[in-house]
């Protein structure tokens, strides 16, 4: 474990719990990443990089193809729960809360942690599904989760699409709102489950709603989705997912040292701030700032829900879907 | 986002200004933004403690109702495996318990088809005390005859054709048709000359008996009689001819966990 994964880590758990991105003082940096930069600011590599921009700019492709993916496992994974039900396939049986994978038990984590601060109390099968969820996530980046099967989402994105194309016409304005809240949230519910011996947060989950619904037709708790969904078309954009949301910071918090992350190469960089345009999560991008990357490879930090719009939108592959011992990029510091 | 300066841009606010004023406005938001998600939560709490509604039937096995609240992780895994789809999620009108199991008996109760306990398998949590594996076990509530004048047996009256009628939804294990499947209860008439439903299809042995209203021997009344071995499953809830129902299941808050002497 060397200095840089520990200093990386630490500075990725601040960005999670909410804190603002700082600008690596130079000194922190490795020797190869101050060279590149020393390398970039040359008057030759700017010209390079601007003419290259312009050429990307007039070619105009915009790929789409990991959000299709994403998109397909949100659908999936929420498909089949409502199939095993209305079929009796028998696959995956439950609901986002908890569940049986053919069989296995899996319990959400932050509906877990709700339910022991709650109860006090916790049964075998129980304590079971959520660590085979907690191991999962472990390996697979926390908010993976967040990105790849919340079906709450999906519906956010949309709304996210709707929002943009407004703000575009100067219809709406996105009101940003401090990061730290959902931390906030997450310790207050926390408190509100331990001392009230209630779930409170369950009866305005989302994800949970989300899933019963599909499921099971409990149809009027919609009424909430519809109302947050309202709140970020017109409002804030993504309010609920970067804000508030309890599960995703639980979810991230595991994920905090996964081996399945994004990975943003310098070399390749161009600095444009395509990605940060994308993303959910921007602080966790700071280092595709131009004299910002630490490292010639950096790892994106756990708050990162491994969505891969950065990878879409980024023209020169800088940013790229990374196994930690498998993919291992050439050069990378561990 | 560099727009909160262009917005405001009629009274053209000096830029330091504008920037410390939306880093107050972002904070005041935020307190905003998460007071009303804290509100809307404890609103669920509320309406429970404030405006409780009759307390809800809960599938056999279930915890005390405060417990069972609390240790439910609203996922439906006993409703998926119900035989008879007794078991049905609430939805958010129900504040807490929202996504929480429940049995309204009168449209279809728990029969015990499963020959017991299969949803209390299938809960992950515990919420559905493990600790039981016998439906005699179980105590949901109490049946009581709550409309005495309405109960056809207490009239000394019989009862002839499908329980519900013929458009009732409902199903129920006919053991001596069907030892493993239930059937509708509308394609199953009777022709009894006194009603003795509630007791003729009580699941649970010994748990209802029918007993003369008076010393008469020339008397044909007879009322239901409920013993302490009523699980409280509701199945005499759903067949009970009479309309207003005569026979409802109370719903026991708490001494449901077992154990524990019944209520």
């Amino acid at each position: 474990m060397s200095a840089g994964f520990l200093s990386r880590t630490g500075l990725g758990l601040g960005l999670l719990l909410g804190r603002e991105p700082v600008k690596p003082d130079p000194d922190g940096m490795t020797t190869d990443a101050r060279d590149m930069h020393a390398f970039k600011r040359t008057p030759q590599e700017r010209a390079r990089r601007k003419a290259e921009i312009m050429a990307e700019r007039a070619a105009g492709v915009v790929s789409h193809r990991w959000r299709w993916r994403r998109w397909a496992s949100i659908v999936g994974f929420n498909g089949l729960f409502v199939l095993s039900y209305w079929l009796d396939l028998q696959l995956v049986e439950g609901a986002l809360t908890a569940s049986r994978v053919l069989g296995f038990h899996f319990a959400d984590l932050n509906s877990s942690l709700q339910l022991m601060l709650a109860h006090k109390h916790a049964v075998n099968d129980f304590v079971i599904g959520a660590s085979t969820v907690f191991t999962l996530y472990l390996l697979a980046g926390g908010r993976t989760f967040c990105s790849w099967i919340c079906p709450y989402h999906l519906l956010s994105e949309l709304a996210e699409m709707l929002h943009l194309r407004l703000a575009e016409r100067r219809l709406v304005k996105d009101h940003e709102l401090d990061r730290r809240l959902r931390t906030v949230m997450f310790v207050v519910f926390a408190v509100l489950a331990f001392a009230s011996g209630y779930t409170l947060f369950e009866t305005i989950s989302p994800v949970g709603i989300l899933s019963r619904a599909l499921v099971y037709g409990t149809v009027i708790a919609l009424v909430w989705i519809a109302f947050l969904l309202l709140v970020e078309v017109f409002y804030s954009r993504r309010l609920w997912c970067r804000y508030l949301c309890p599960i995703g910071l639980t979810y991230g918090i595991v994920g905090t040292v996964a081996p399945v992350r994004i990975v943003h190469h310098l070399d390749s960089c161009l600095h444009e701030g395509k990605c940060r345009e994308v993303c959910l999560v921007p602080h966790v991008l700071e280092m595709t700032k131009l004299g910002y990357a630490a490292e010639v490879n950096t790892p994106i930090g756990p708050d990162c829900t491994r969505c891969a719009m950065c990878i879409d939108a980024c023209p020169t592959g800088a940013l790229t879907l990374d196994v930690k011992g498998i993919s291992r990029p050439p050069g990378t510091a561990e | 986002m560099t727009d909160t300066i262009t917005t405001t841009a009629p009274t053209k606010p000096d830029k330091r200004h504008s920037k410390a004023d939306e880093a107050r406005r972002r904070l005041l938001r935020s307190i905003a933004v998460g007071g009303l998600v804290t509100c809307a939560a404890l609103a669920g709490l509320l309406h429970h403690r404030l405006a409780p509604g009759a307390p809800r039937l809960r599938p056999p096995g279930a915890l005390d109702e405060d417990a069972f609240l609390a240790s439910c992780i609203k996922c439906g895994q006993c409703v998926q495996v119900c035989p008879v789809e007794a078991v049905k999620l609430a939805d958010l009108t129900d504040g807490i318990g929202n996504g929480v199991p429940w049995i309204d008996p009168r449209a279809q109760a728990c029969d015990f088809s499963c020959d017991a306990t299969q949803c209390i398998l299938a809960c992950p949590t515990g919420a559905l005390s493990h600790l039981i594996d016998k439906k005699e076990q179980v105590r949901m509530g109490v049946a009581k005859v709550v409309e005495p004048d309405a109960c056809l047996a207490r009239q000394g009256r019989g009862y002839k054709g499908p329980a519900r009628g013929g458009g009732f939804r409902g199903v129920l294990r006919y053991p001596e048709i069907d030892r493993w499947r239930a059937k509708p209860v509308a394609g199953h008439p009777y022709d009894l000359a006194l009603c003795d439903l509630c007791v003729r299809q009580c699941p649970i042995e010994g748990a209802i008996a029918l007993e003369p209203v008076s010393s008469d021997p020339g008397d044909r009344r007879r009322t239901p009689k409920v013993t302490a071995a009523c699980v409280g499953c509701g199945v005499c809830e759903m067949m009970c001819p009479a309309d207003p129902v005569a026979i409802r299941i109370e719903v026991t808050p708490t001494g449901r966990e077992p154990g524990g002497t019944p209520a």
